[in-house]
């Protein structure tokens, strides 16, 4: 069996963990590090029979994940000394939001960039707020820059000249130029307020958000992390609420994001097992595609379809701009290679 | 291929054969565990399918890629091999904190040194480890956050420029791996660690003394306070951050609870003289 089935069905529950040969271990660990989910194997197989040398690593790996989770959250609370005295209330997003809410895939779960929504109108001034709060542009280039400024969903990132951290400003979820446009004003004024006391999106916004995020946005790097964000949140929010799978699809609706949202419901049952609700347990053929890039890599953690993982990045940027801009970026960024 | 070098275990996986090779020729003493889980994975790599035979050029891989590093040429392959460990280590080990630092031992107590490239804490280490001491470690000392001792890591030493030639003249040739010459580190050859330095290299030790030795210029000592040596042992470690609280505390710790001193040496010989004195002076 491939490493990044075995990889796959741990997280899943559907393998024992003592039925893996020591040297089927150097294969899951390999997987789960090149998708940056060590710890995340680590939480899940906390309390499971292992090889000491591999509980010994899990053990590192679920102690240093707590102490970078307190650090992302500090970052966050860094980032609302530095806006809320100016009024301007943001919702965190992703990792430190999961953290925030004390979700259950936070559980070792990578947190990289702090990732902030606020209202379109307040960006220019968050931004001037985070400048003189230490932090400060990371792109040099003036063409990437106006970039960012003209069709992204996000400010050019920032880093904080002392900590090192950066920070992602968005407005929206998804490109300016994507073909779906989320509605923004909705995400913000229907956030809720986390056990941490941050704001974060609804149970059903934050699914679309990691579906948008990982099928409407990305070319599926990280993809394994992201579906597992999204079959841990969607069981335990429909474990909280038994309308929640129905709310999703209102949401999703509004969003526009129902292919999405509908997608990463079937490959978290193809891959994590995840039950889901009649009208939501179906088939499609094209499944098979996304399964195929989220299964392609070998036991040392490499990717081994570069042509598959190629053809992603190219739908990954298909969605998010029309042809002809599409082709004039290529082309710029191509004449600066 | 697989190697235990103190508390790690490497997986190494190679695109070619000659890196891989002389490898095992280094490591034959260390004991292998074959089916032990590896915590560190190292890949060298072909970055294009031509490029293995084809002026063949080593990219270094494994569980942290650093984007953009030049590769080696296949004669480097070994360094390429060593800095792959040594990548691996300081970005991917968290069980101990990891001080870019050399260490010997006596009677269970330790002397690390620190220093950037160049400073002779390999060459001195080296030296001492051929004498009455034991070689912890050329590169990394490892430092347990909860017990303070210090862990060995003793990897084949690298010996760099004048320093090859300074040991190879007083140790067996067998020890010596092959020369590579011209690396972007200047010429490097490989000393094993006796066999005993191996043998031993999962005792802990005790810190008992902490030098930050500068090659060149008078003999000078300069004993160094608290904050000062907190703050270059921070710039040390490849890790300290990622511990938090763990790793502020071990630091604290060991600054306090170790002499530490700045020396400057104008040759190996006033160097060891040196170390030997405030050993006998200063050390806990």
């Amino acid at each position: 069996m491939s490493a990044v089935r075995s990889f796959v069905d741990l997280l899943a529950g559907r393998r024992d963990p003592a039925t893996l040969a020591p040297r089927d271990w150097d294969g899951a660990i390999g997987v789960a590090r090149s998708e940056a989910m060590l710890a995340t194997l680590a939480h899940r197989l906390a309390d499971a029979g292992l090889p000491p040398a591999v509980a010994a690593l899990f053990a590192d790996q679920r102690t240093v994940a707590k102490v970078a989770q307190r650090q992302a959250l500090w970052e966050a609370e860094m980032a609302r000394r530095a806006l809320a005295p100016a009024g301007i209330e943001f919702v965190l997003l992703k990792g430190a939001a999961y953290a925030a809410a004390d979700m259950s895939c936070a559980a070792g779960r990578q947190i990289g960039d702090l990732d902030i929504l606020v209202l379109a109108p307040d960006i220019r001034r968050a931004e001037n707020l985070l400048l003189k709060a230490g932090w400060e542009w990371v792109k040099s280039d003036p063409y990437d820059d106006a970039y960012y400024r003209q069709h992204m969903h996000e400010l050019p990132p920032m880093i904080h000249r002392a900590r090192d951290r950066m920070v992602d400003v968005h407005h929206t979820i998804l490109p300016r130029t994507h073909r779906i446009t989320p509605d923004a004003l909705a995400l913000v004024s229907d956030a809720v307020t986390s056990s941490a006391g941050f704001a974060v999106l609804n149970p059903a916004d934050m699914a679309c958000h990691c579906a948008a995020h990982m099928l409407a946005d990305g070319d599926l790097q990280g993809g394994l992390r992201n579906l597992w964000d999204f079959h841990t949140m969607t069981r335990d929010f429909a474990a909280a609420n038994p309308g929640f799978w129905g709310q999703l699809d209102g949401r999703a609706a509004l969003h526009g994001l129902q292919s999405a949202v509908h997608r990463a419901a079937r490959l978290s049952r193809d891959l994590y097992g995840a039950a889901l609700p009649s009208g939501w347990d179906r088939q499609d053929p094209a499944d098979g595609w996304f399964r195929r890039r989220l299964f392609a890599r070998d036991d040392w953690g490499r990717v081994t379809d570069p042509l598959l993982e190629q053809a992603f990045y190219i739908r990954s940027h298909w969605l998010r701009m029309p042809p002809a801009m599409l082709a004039r970026h290529l082309w710029t960024k191509w004449r600066k290679r | 291929m697989r190697i235990a070098v103190g508390p790690v275990q490497f997986r190494i996986g190679s695109d070619w054969a000659e890196p891989v090779a002389a490898l095992a020729r280094l490591y034959a003493g260390y004991s292998q565990d074959d089916v032990r889980p590896a915590d560190a994975t190292v890949r060298l790599f072909a970055a294009r399918p031509w490029r293995r035979w084809l002026r063949p050029s080593v990219h270094i891989g494994g569980d942290f890629v650093v984007p953009d590093a030049l590769p080696l040429p296949l004669s480097m392959g070994l360094l390429a091999a060593e800095m792959g460990m040594n990548l691996q280590v300081a970005l991917g080990w968290r069980r101990h904190m990891l001080l870019h630092a050399s260490a010997v031992a006596k009677d269970g107590r330790a002397l690390i040194m620190s220093g950037e490239s160049g400073s002779g804490k390999s060459t001195l280490a080296a030296l001492l480890g051929e004498s009455d001491w034991r070689l912890m470690g050329d590169e990394f000392t490892l430092i347990d956050p909860t017990g303070g001792e210090a862990f060995a890591f003793p990897r084949a030493v690298s010996l760099k420029n004048e320093a090859i030639a300074e040991v190879a003249a007083r140790v067996d040739p067998a020890r010596l791996g092959p020369l590579l010459a011209a690396t972007p580190k200047g010429d490097i050859r490989h000393l094993i660690p006796r066999a005993d330095a191996i043998a031993a290299m999962h005792e802990p030790a005790r810190p008992a003394l902490l030098l930050f030795p500068r090659f060149g210029g008078e003999v000078a000592v300069e004993p160094m306070g608290e904050g000062e040596a907190f703050v270059r042992l921070t710039e040390a470690s490849t890790n300290y951050v990622a511990l938090g609280e763990a790793g502020f505390a071990a630091l604290t710790r060991l600054v306090r609870e170790t002499p530490a001193f700045g020396i400057s040496y104008p040759d190996s010989a006033a160097g060891l003289a040196l170390v030997e004195q405030l050993w006998a002076e200063a050390a806990l």
